[in-house]
């Protein structure tokens, strides 16, 4: 306190100490569960990695042979399932925000919000139960008529359990939450950038591509992030709907489909033992890199034309 | 380019709340019309209804006829989205397009409707809209960076730009010197002065000095309180309005009395 007239300090009341302190330890925790996660993941997943068929029995040759057509099925899997989901929802966020009298909009995003709240293992029984049964015809009817198109190449699936039914499901599954981000950026479009473009003689639909869709840019790409993500690590109804023989291939509609990694875990680790759980844990360090890769790529494609985000 | 407005018995409802009631009036061609009154008073609303921009408003519906010319903008297969063409509006906030560089802002209403336009056509577009709006010699080193990046008054003068370039035969201003600085609000001023000469221009405005300095004629609206609806008090000549109105009411806002 000798030098009192240079220094002032802040009065430190005990509810700002603790709301802060709160705060930072909220702040902190995130980093230690991830932290944590990527330790575990990386010190089971070492011996993994340079593991032999001899050692490891679900292994044929190496862990990277192992790992190749399931990070493929991931990968396509989910991204046939945001294909499909992703102008569905932006279509039903768009309707929602601009196009639905008021009432009708709340109704329907409740809605789609409950969709959310079914669990996983249900979607899967209504892929096996109803949408596996419904859309074989369909599938035949493809292999059939536009075989000669790669995707579509034959022999038909029997069962309808193909990657193309997994992907719907999925789809399905992130439609929720793609659908609230979407929704909620529209919503947000400033009214002054709707009302320059509707003056300027612009039609519902071109007000919409001049303002709300720039607008909302950002907020697609992330919701389509998300949806990936959620995609990506889907274990449950992709375990049960496709029946995986683990290869690497693009045809949609045949009984021979890439497994993914997430459902392969959940239908291998009950048996595994030894080295071949850590095997499993090195697939799923795998899938976390991806899924990273994944989210640091979407970062980049939302920063990259800043000057034109509508953040200024 | 430019067209008489004829506005006949106009009332304007939002939902069922009468805002506006009973306004008729006649705009010239080539004038300079300001709209001034408190705020409520329903200048703004009676504004947008020259243009159909209360439409965006769930609810708000008019009784009544607007006539550009002798059509009426309320007939029944009457699209709102010509008439928006032919009647331009700047806004009372700049609004230029964030997504868009200045000079996709000043094509954006040009390209509506699948519209095709050649480069050269382009570039000669928004070098004339943009010097018509006072911004060419500012902003030509820079056409493909954001409109966002300008000054408020810059960014003003960019959506007077927008609104020119699909040569509108009428412009609606909506207090737009309200959110700038004297220096730009100047600026506008003498940007109104000389398109004048090419549009009818239809102004709101809470500046008195402003309505007296760039307005051929005025027209005064007055609510007789909350709840009521705005009304056309007087209309007549600016100099008229401003020295010597036939009404009490009006001389008392014109002089700072009130409101």
């Amino acid at each position: 306190m000798s030098s009192a007239a240079t220094t002032i300090k802040a009065k430190q009341r005990p509810g700002d100490r603790v709301f802060s302190g709160s705060a930072v330890f909220a702040g902190s925790m995130i980093l230690v569960t991830l932290a944590a996660v990527a330790i575990f993941l990386i010190v089971q997943s070492v011996p993994a990695l340079f593991a032999t068929s001899e050692e490891a029995s679900i292994l044929t040759t190496n862990f990277w042979d192992y790992v190749w057509p399931l990070l493929f099925g991931t990968v396509w899997a989910a991204a046939l399932a945001l294909l499909m989901a992703l102008p569905v929802s932006i279509g039903i966020a768009l309707f929602i925000s601009h196009y639905a009298p008021r009432r009708l909009a709340s109704v329907l995003g409740y809605i789609v919000d409950l969709l959310a709240a079914v669990p996983s293992v249900v979607f899967g029984l209504w892929g096996i139960g109803v949408l596996a049964p419904a859309v074989q015809p369909v599938y035949s009817w493809l292999v059939e008529n536009l075989g000669w198109f790669p995707l579509f190449a034959g022999p038909v699936s029997g069962t309808g359990r193909t990657i193309l039914t997994a992907a719907i499901v999925l789809a399905v599954m992130v439609l929720p939450i793609m659908t609230a981000i979407c929704r909620e950026v529209f919503l947000q479009t400033p009214v002054l950038h709707e009302e320059a473009a509707l003056a300027l003689g612009a039609t519902r639909w071109e007000m919409i591509r001049m303002a709300v869709l720039p607008f909302g840019r950002s907020g697609i790409v992330s919701a389509s992030v998300l949806g990936l993500g959620r995609a990506l690590g889907e274990t449950m109804a992709v375990a049960m709907v496709l029946s995986a023989t683990g290869v690497i291939s693009f045809q949609l509609l045949t009984s021979v489909n890439p497994s993914t990694i997430a459902a392969n875990i959940a239908l291998s680790f009950p048996e595994a033992y030894g080295l071949n759980v850590n095997v499993l844990i090195a697939t799923g360090l795998i899938l976390f890199v991806v899924t990273f890769a994944v989210n640091a790529f979407a970062r980049w494609i939302v920063s990259r034309r800043k000057d034109f985000s509508g953040a200024n | 380019m430019s067209k008489r407005i004829e506005v006949r018995d106009l009332n304007v409802y939002y939902s069922k709340f009468l805002a506006v009631e009973g306004v008729s009036l006649e705009i010239e061609p080539r004038s300079v019309t300001a709209f001034i009154g408190p705020s409520g008073c329903g200048k703004s609303t009676f504004l947008r209804t020259l243009n159909r921009m209360h439409e965006v408003i769930p609810g708000a519906r008019v009784e009544g006829e607007v006539l550009i010319d002798g059509n009426n903008l309320y007939d029944p297969d009457v699209d709102p989205v010509l008439v928006r063409r032919q009647v331009g509006m700047v806004f009372q906030r700049p609004n230029p397009f964030p997504t868009m560089s200045i000079k996709e802002n000043v094509l954006a209403g040009v390209k509506l409707n699948n519209a095709r336009i050649s480069k050269s056509d382009a570039d000669d577009l928004v070098e004339r809209s943009l010097q018509g709006a006072n911004l060419w010699n500012e902003v030509k080193d820079r056409l493909d960076r954001p409109g966002s990046g300008l000054s408020g008054g810059q960014q003003q003068r960019l959506c007077i730009a927008r609104a020119i370039a699909v040569s509108p035969e009428v412009i609606l201003m909506d207090e737009p010197c309200s959110a700038l600085d004297p220096i730009s609000t100047l600026a506008i001023e003498d940007l109104i002065e000389d398109l004048k000469l090419q549009y009818t221009i239809v102004i709101v405005t809470h500046n008195m000095q402003q309505a007296s300095r760039v307005s051929d004629k005025t027209a005064f609206f007055n609510i007789a309180g909350t709840g009521k609806p705005g009304k056309l008090i007087e209309y007549d000549q600016t100099t008229t309005i401003f020295s010597n109105p036939t009404v009490k009411a009006t001389e008392d806002y014109v002089s700072g009395r009130f409101g």
